[in-house]
């Protein structure tokens, strides 16, 4: 499944979406990919999907057509060693992507401890437009309650007109919406973040140079995401963007309505993933059946690219082992790198049959990473920033949301090895972060503040 | 990192007792102070044992996990030393207790203000810093001493370290006088590190080899890890 990511920013724009950089090309065969995991955040509309996981189940027909020549215990010794690549590539996944993740949060909670524009209540987004001022407790939670379905049902309908323009082939449409988004990502929220920046610690710039700075941003941006560009360039885009993104939720969503939509969001993806008829799950399908990358999406992506160049000649030299796999492989989708590297791969298998699994196996191991979408980065943000913010216990409860997210996507991603299938990457991390933030607030708090009055340590 | 689920843990144990903390400071009565003040040596001992609680815990999920990547390992073996285990799960406990008990100090300690204007004593931020340090460090130790005494069921170990850990925290309450506190609790510390290196197998004679391997000829060693490659292949 592909990840999906269209943020909507503030009142002015309907909805933006991001794509993710890999070259637009579509593999010509579908290799597997490490699972997915789909995800759906956002605003207006918002489609996040996330695709991650590791399927190992075309190497093993892969690998179970050449050993059948040869010794049946070579099987179990593959298969042995399969389990454990499984294992050490979960953990490898883990590593690439905790690291874009702790990076964005660590972002968000310095811009939020720093920047004051960001905690100023100034209004808020027509999507939620009750307001929390309310006098009663009761009415309060109901305001919130109608914001959190106002913005849920948003994001459905955005969903499902994002599936029924990608069933009806409106690519250019898609294309053109998911430029615009990020073009104002890119220019009018860097601009805006820029400014504050620049306010709070008092420093000035002139206009010009102003231009200069957000015009290369900008366009270096735009080039990175929707085109080809330096891979740890593109991450550091994405993850800039999906902060900025976190940044508007956190300014502009009232307290009550952000926990309560948090929680509901991370529903809302479970059932949008797992459920036969949700939205994601069938754009997932449908570009399954198309054979086609679903959207060069909005995912967050860890591995390298392999350049056209690479592919190609590989393709020519196909065997016949070849027309198994992809059969096998039909039912995956494999967009990106992995198609290239599998491509690679199949190649070096049918001419040399008897050579050792394991290092064709090392070879995948290199090629294949780990999905995530950027609208889960932005929620995870938009829970530790919230927590930064509106958190009286300070960094204990920062810290606390932060491991419980990270402990959530670890478990995540385990699930992940185990499935081998999309899942969605918000409920548990989103449920371990309320629930810490919550308990961490109201109980730890209290507790380590008296402990600390008195200098007792535990 | 292997040093997040330590981490979670311990942040689930200093949840519970925090829980048992609250709810026995609101069925208590509000006003007395010294029954506050009992309630919260209460919480704190309840903290430390739930802390060595899951550090057990801790110990048991690992045993199993390292089995499992055992059996799967082609040699049998597993990959991680079971010592860096122990050395890697006591310092993330140490860091998360660490950081937990000082950040605020130090998000403090930016502001302005004057240490101590109410009669506390001026030398809270520097005693902070060093009593953090001391703790972050014993909990490297007592993990490491405790996932080897419960390799070799040596039980008494066990008790030594969580009667160790209970005694620190208890001279902690004896914080504004500073000698009383401080002191013991570096001796502990020194202590409890030799014990660990110890355990860990260390001993006079690694010290002076580890101190003196730095002079040896390096050529020899860089042609014996060539001579290593094929082998692990």
């Amino acid at each position: 499944m592909i990840t999906f990511m269209n943020n909507s920013d503030s009142e002015e724009e309907p909805c933006n979406e991001r794509t993710s950089l890999m070259s637009a090309e579509s593999p010509p065969v579908p290799s597997y990919q490490d699972g997915l995991q789909a995800s759906e955040a956002g605003e207006a509309q918002a489609h996040r999907k996330r695709r991650t996981g590791g399927s190992r189940s075309p190497n093993n027909i892969a690998d179970g057509e050449m050993s059948d020549s040869s010794v049946p215990v070579r099987e179990s010794t593959l298969e042995n060693e399969e389990e454990e690549l499984t294992l050490k590539y979960g953990a490898k996944h883990v590593i690439m992507l905790f690291v874009p993740v702790t990076l964005c949060m660590i972002v968000v909670v310095a811009t939020i401890k720093s920047v004051r524009f960001y905690t100023e209540k100034n209004g808020q987004l027509i999507y939620t437009p009750f307001s929390e001022d309310t006098p009663s407790v009761g009415q309060r939670l109901l305001n919130s309650v109608l914001n959190t379905i106002i913005m849920i049902s948003v994001i459905v309908v955005m969903t499902v007109f994002l599936v029924v323009l990608y069933k009806y082939r409106c690519y250019k449409f898609i294309h053109g919406w998911l430029i615009l988004s990020s073009l104002m990502l890119l220019f009018l929220f860097t601009y805006i973040y820029l400014g504050e920046v620049l306010k709070t610690y008092n420093v000035a710039m002139d206009y010009p140079t102003l231009i200069l700075v957000i015009w290369n941003f900008g366009a270096v941006g735009m080039i990175c995401i929707h085109w080809k560009g330096p891979l740890q360039l593109q991450q550091a885009y994405l993850i800039m963007i999906s902060a900025l993104m976190a940044l508007v939720f956190i300014k502009y969503l009232p307290e009550w309505s952000a926990w309560v939509i948090l929680g509901a969001i991370s529903i809302y993806d479970l059932m949008a993933v797992l459920c036969p008829k949700g939205p994601l799950r069938m754009l997932v399908e449908t570009a399954q059946e198309r054979n086609e990358p679903i959207f060069p999406a909005l995912i967050y992506s860890s591995a390298m690219m392999w350049t056209v160049g690479m592919a190609k000649p590989d393709t020519a030299a196909r065997g016949p082992s070849q027309q198994t796999w992809d059969a096998a492989e039909d039912g995956r989708e494999n967009h990106r790198s992995p198609s290239h590297a599998d491509s690679q791969m199949s190649e070096t298998r049918s001419p040399v049959p008897t050579r050792p699994i394991t290092s064709l196996e090392e070879l995948e191991e290199e090629e294949r990473g780990v999905k995530l979408g950027l609208g889960d980065f932005i929620f995870y943000s938009v829970l530790v920033g919230k927590a930064a913010a509106t958190a009286s216990g300070d960094w204990n409860t920062t810290l606390a949301c932060f491991v419980a997210i990270l402990i959530g996507l670890c478990l995540t991603l385990l699930l992940l090895a185990v499935f081998k299938k999309a899942l969605p990457a918000l409920p548990i991390s989103i449920t371990f972060g309320l629930v810490f933030y919550f308990s961490t607030d109201n109980l730890v708090r209290p507790f380590m503040d008296t402990l600390a009055s008195h200098q007792l340590y535990i | 990192v292997p040093l997040l689920p330590r981490a979670f843990f311990w942040l689930v144990s200093l949840l519970l007792a925090s829980l048992i903390w609250f709810v026995s400071v609101h069925l208590s009565d509000r006003e007395n102070a010294k029954l506050q003040y009992g309630l919260l040596i209460f919480g704190a001992a309840v903290s430390v044992l739930l802390q060595e609680a899951f550090r057990f815990a801790y110990f048991k999920l690992l045993k199993k996990a390292d089995e499992g990547l055992a059996t799967i390992s082609e040699d049998g073996r597993s990959p991680i030393s079971f010592r860096q285990m122990a050395y890697v799960s006591g310092l993330s406990f140490g860091i998360i207790s660490g950081v937990f008990s000082v950040i605020n100090i130090l998000a403090d300690s930016i502001g302005p203000g004057i240490v101590g204007i109410h009669g506390d004593s001026p030398y809270y931020f520097i005693t902070s810093a060093f009593l953090t340090m001391a703790l972050v460090l014993l909990h490297t130790f007592w993990g490491v001493i405790f996932f080897d005494a419960c390799e070799k069921r040596r039980y008494w170990c066990l008790g030594l370290v969580v009667a160790s850990h209970l005694l620190t925290s208890g001279l902690t309450f004896l914080n504004p006088w500073y000698e009383a506190s401080l002191v013991p609790i570096f001796i502990i510390t020194l202590g409890t590190g030799l014990w660990a290196f110890i355990t860990a197998g260390g001993s006079f004679r690694n010290i002076l080899k580890c101190l003196s391997c730095k002079q040896e000829d390096d050529s020899r060693v860089m042609m014996y890890s060539a001579l290593q490659v094929p082998f692990e292949d």
